[in-house]
């Protein structure tokens, strides 16, 4: 069904950067407007989210150029779940910072920046064609450039070296696919390639095409053996950036590798072999990495490798089962990430450091706040029945489904390190007495939590909580999840729904 | 013409991801901006080369009657040299600012120590 309303929560992110910069010079302006303009964005988002899961797969077509000939813009369940998570992870991460960056950040155009970098999010969720694609990726790294380097600390500037040559060349690759692609079929249009690359003979090209967009999209999605540049550059930026990449950015190259070989190239045996070998290695390095460090957003980074395995494997074990489980944990891990940054940075504000080794007590300082982060911990590790249980039930059922030993192998390693290690980090900054005091003013500055207002302190709060609501509606309603993920994965099994939506009926045979 | 485009692509590529793998910034950023290049030729040469056969449809019909220039690839590396021509002013930009941090040219120094962090 055509439905021009879709592109609304792009639009309107664009709106929003464009005030702000307008508004270059009023910090509490620019502060406001951020959290009004989520929280609008927000309920587009929802809106958009009802009228898809009443009305089936809407599209747009830019200009009226009728499909595959223009731009076309599409919301399946899948788009509008990942639009509705990211304007629920933009909204908290931005009252996030209202409190935490800082005036020189703001001055420097922070919070534009911010809404260009979610507007590039909801665009690649929504766009169904693959060059359009590309520009939204391109929106999405110079955005995330900025953000990264802004406020030029030392460590910043390093690892936005790294971000910035591993993002390119994932572009470059990615743009190479897209040249095959187009010179095998003459299409740019997703749908339209689905039907035309299932009708390519030459087989063993399509299967090279397919591999230069799993190593693009492998880069931004961080999978094993290109997932360096993450856990390099994560641990800089300020806490609320942290939070946004680490919830959204490497799930951006998760969607579209689910779209991609989903829709265009299903994976026949050796490539879903592929897929399995790279989400186990994922998995186990993932956690390894995560084992032997001390600093928490490091630790962290590699918590998010470990569990892009999770998510990886269901394009190897292609069946309903266990791409349901696998679209499960995507939701529950945009919504649990993004909050332990989050938590990793007020902690720090509290006590003065990312070092774990520097920090302890919290539980006798803190003892609410310390049980709501509890919470958010305990979804991760996913003990029943928080919001990281139910879809490793599924991961679990499909590995089984298809005989895949080895991944419920790995699978099950993944999750025991990962317990230990948020049992170590619980353990060491909440329960352990505090070590010996450094000035932690000093390091702190204007940031000390402390010696903030209460209204102040709420800034920080109040997201988390937010955030830790969906993480336990995810857990306590897992029911109303099962059934989004279920048609989420039915869509994507049975493609012509969404060709059909796209093309118009007369096209497929 | 088909074949020099060819050899002058598979030369960019692998010029393009040698400089990459050197250690040095300033070859980095040369890899960077000849890869990217290499990846505009090679649209360019896969939306197939037509010489002379503008994309116009004659006044006197009202469709194609012969084969025409596809402007979609062209239209594709206009939009990505833009894209790049911005990636690559910040890259410099980034690099300038990593030179005047850290005074050198060598990526293995980029490595702060994790006892350093925040």
């Amino acid at each position: 069904m055509i439905d021009n309303l879709l592109i609304l929560p792009v639009i309107a992110q664009l709106f929003i950067g464009i005030i702000l910069l307008l508004l270059w010079k009023k910090d509490r302006a620019q502060r406001v407007l951020s959290v009004v303009g989520s929280l609008a964005v927000l309920a587009l988002a929802i809106h958009l989210f009802v009228k898809v899961w009443d009305q089936g797969i809407l599209t747009m077509n830019g200009g009226n150029w009728r499909a595959p000939f223009g731009i076309v813009f599409v919301a399946d369940t899948f788009s509008s779940t990942m639009v509705l998570l990211t304007s629920i992870a933009g909204f908290a991460v931005s009252i996030f910072s209202t409190a935490s960056v800082s005036h020189q950040r703001a001055h420097y155009g922070y919070f534009a920046i911010y809404h260009f970098l979610l507007m590039g999010l909801s665009g690649a969720f929504l766009t169904g064609d693959i060059f359009n694609l590309y520009v939204w990726f391109e929106v999405i790294i110079i955005s995330s450039f900025v953000l990264l380097t802004l406020g030029g600390r030392k460590g910043q500037i390093e690892g936005a070296v790294k971000y910035m040559a591993m993002n390119i060349l994932a572009s470059m690759i990615f743009l190479t696919g897209i040249g095959i692609l187009y010179g095998l079929t003459g299409s740019l249009n997703m749908a339209d390639l689905s039907v035309k690359v299932a009708a390519v003979e030459n087989r063993a090209l399509v299967n090279l095409t397919a591999f230069f967009f799993i190593v693009g999209f492998g880069i931004k999605s961080a999978i094993f053996p290109l997932y360096f540049w993450l856990p390099s550059s994560y641990h800089t930026p300020p806490s609320a950036v942290a939070a946004i990449f680490g919830g959204l950015l490497t799930k951006v190259g998760i969607y579209a590798l689910y779209r991609m070989f989903t829709l265009i190239f299903v994976p026949d045996e050796s490539m879903k072999l592929i897929f399995i070998v790279l989400a186990v290695l994922t998995i186990l390095t993932g956690a390894l990495g995560a084992i032997i460090k001390t600093n928490m957003r490091r630790l962290l980074s590699y918590l998010i490798i470990c569990h892009i395995g999770y998510i990886v494997a269901g394009l190897g074990l292609y069946n309903q089962v266990a791409i349901m489980g696998a679209m499960f944990y995507l939701i529950h891990d945009i919504v649990v990430k993004t909050n332990l940054f989050l938590i990793a940075g007020v902690i720090r504000n509290i006590g003065g450091s990312m070092n774990m080794e520097r920090l302890g007590g919290m539980y006798a300082d803190w003892p609410k706040l310390s049980l709501l982060m509890a919470v958010v911990l305990f979804s991760l590790v996913g003990i029943p029945p928080l919001s990281g249980f139910w879809p490793k039930i599924y991961l679990f059922e499909g590995g089984f489904e298809a005989n895949s030993y080895i991944y419920i192998g790995a699978l099950v390693l993944g999750s025991i390190i990962t317990l230990i290690v948020i049992a170590r980090l619980w353990a060491v900054v909440f329960w352990k007495d505090a070590p010996e005091q450094f000035d932690r003013r000093e390091v702190l500055g204007s940031m000390d939590f402390l010696a903030w207002g209460k209204g102040m302190q709420s800034l920080l709060i109040i997201p988390i909580i937010i955030l830790a609501t969906v993480s336990l509606y995810i857990g306590f309603a897992a029911e109303h999840i099962v059934l989004v993920v279920d048609r989420i994965t039915t869509e994507m099994l049975d493609t012509t729904p969404y060709i059909e939506a796209v093309l118009g009926t007369e096209v497929l045979p | 013409m088909e074949l020099l485009f060819i050899i002058l692509i598979g030369v960019m590529y692998s010029a393009g991801f040698f400089l990459l793998l050197r250690r040095s910034m300033v070859k980095l950023l040369l890899g960077i901006t000849i890869l990217g290049n290499g990846v505009n030729l090679l649209i360019f040469l896969l939306g197939r080369i037509t010489k002379g056969k503008p994309p116009v449809i004659g006044e006197t019909s009202s469709f194609f009657t012969d084969l025409y220039a596809d402007p979609v690839p062209q239209a594709l590396i206009l939009t990505a040299i833009v894209i790049s021509f911005g990636l690559q002013s910040f890259a410099i930009v980034l690099l300038k600012r990593v030179y005047a941090l850290k005074g050198t040219d060598d990526l293995d120094d980029l490595n702060t120590p994790e006892d350093e962090d925040l």
